[in-house]
């Protein structure tokens, strides 16, 4: 029970730092950066992705023994559409405003290659438990990065952090529109990437010259 | 089949527009981040980027069109749209998966050549998208398939600088933390800022 315990934690940090879907994997960025110039779109975004990453990982980690191996992508596929229909649904009814702006990204949350690579590389071979811990973090992972782009862009590009004004706005900032639009996500995401390998590169740098010298 | 706001006999001019729109000024790539995944793992040689994005173009233009015709005629007019991701879905796999079957028969050569791309396809996000997006914007199914289209040759355009900029940079002396998607993604932020040029050439 004690290794389950163990097993499962490294597999909730692991995809959150080590697999980074995002920074050492630059998976999944698809259906994601159009929605990163305002943080409470980006925050219900992360909420559905991180819902369904783990509730088909956990699904098709139940049914993995009775999923014959050749039909298994279109089973993940549909298990993941089912979930991402509810999270549809849900914002449509609560949050109607941004769902007319989100809406399509919604439901390109299916071919995230996060929710197919997890199930695919994980699920299918471990317990519902793990399963669930190692999709939550993958889907936790990429939610921080996410949050992490849309705390940038928005305030630079709208003056604002979740829809608030910054204080006295408008006697010392000027909106830097560059940002609110595309190209503002390609340009922070391109510099956050530079910043974690840099980062990884130089730990693995320490690491092999501490182990040199012997 | 008389389902609302399916503007039949659509005017040339308003299909040119939509092509454009779709190509140039909402690059489905570049303004809407979709089918990233492939673009950042394919753009490395001019060669096999052709070949991806002569098979996306392809797979959006058909899927588009049939997705239109079912969402159309299955889905709208019984009030059940909240299906039409499992709908489009299971269509654009079952079509590539047909698609694969019926090239393996026709053309060996051309099946080798493309035939690690096709699967690729069912999960690139760009084919899914046409479909969310033309849904909408209540396009027909004329409309829908200019828009498919459209957005398909947007994406192999956009696939294509990026190749052959990356051929070129191969000689380029990078930061090495910045190689692979990092320099790929500044580049793509200037090539989309280069596309925000078009904007206002042609109103959707």
């Amino acid at each position: 029970m004690a290794s389950t315990a163990r097993q499962a934690k490294k597999a909730l940090v692991t995809e959150m730092w080590d697999d980074n879907p995002i920074f050492r994997q630059v998976l999944g960025i698809c259906s994601s950066l159009a929605v990163t110039n305002l943080m409470f779109n980006t925050l219900l975004m992360c909420a559905g992705l991180v819902w369904a990453t783990a509730m088909t990982s956990v699904t098709a980690s139940a049914l993995r023994n009775y999923t014959p191996a050749r039909v298994r992508m279109i089973v993940q596929v549909l298990l993941a559409s089912d979930y991402v229909i509810v999270v549809d649904i849900i914002f449509r009814s609560e949050f109607p405003a941004i769902h007319k702006i989100i809406g399509p990204y919604v439901g390109l949350i299916i071919t995230n290659c996060i929710i197919m690579g997890r199930a695919e590389a994980y699920a299918i071979k471990n317990a519902p438990l793990p399963a669930f811990l190692d999709g939550l973090g993958a889907g936790l992972g990429y939610s921080g990065v996410l949050m992490l782009v849309a705390a940038i862009r928005e305030p630079l590009g709208f003056g604002t952090v979740f829809g608030l004004e910054l204080p006295a706005r408008a006697a010392w900032w000027h909106s830097w529109t560059i940002m609110a639009m595309p190209p503002g996500a390609f340009f922070v995401l391109a510099l956050m990437v530079w910043a974690a390998r840099a980062y990884a590169m130089r730990l693995e740098a320490a690491r092999k010259a501490k182990e040199a010298p012997k | 089949m008389s389902a609302p706001a399916t503007p039949e006999a659509a005017p040339a001019l308003h299909l040119l527009v939509i092509l454009v729109s779709a190509a140039l000024t909402d690059n489905i790539l570049l303004t809407r981040f979709l089918g990233m995944c492939s673009f950042l793992a394919i753009s490395r040689q001019m060669k096999a980027a052709l070949g991806l994005g002569l098979a996306v173009t392809f797979v959006t233009t058909i899927t588009c069109a049939l997705n239109a015709a079912f969402y159309w005629a299955l889905l709208a007019p019984y009030g059940l749209e909240s299906l039409q991701l499992i709908l489009f879905i299971v269509i654009i796999a079952g079509f590539v998966q047909f698609l694969e079957m019926f090239i393996e028969r026709v053309s060996l050569p051309l099946y080798y050549a493309l035939g690690i791309f096709l699967p690729l396809i069912t999960v690139n996000c760009a084919v899914l998208g046409a479909a969310l997006f033309m849904v909408n914007r209540n396009y027909g199914v004329v409309e829908s398939t200019v828009f498919g289209f459209g957005s398909g040759a947007g994406w192999m355009l956009a696939i294509i600088l990026m190749a052959g900029i990356r051929e070129r940079l191969k000689n380029a002396q990078i930061p090495p933390a910045l190689e692979g998607p990092g320099i790929t993604l500044i580049i793509s932020g200037i090539i989309a800022l280069g596309f925000v040029g078009f904007s206002g050439m042609v109103k959707p």
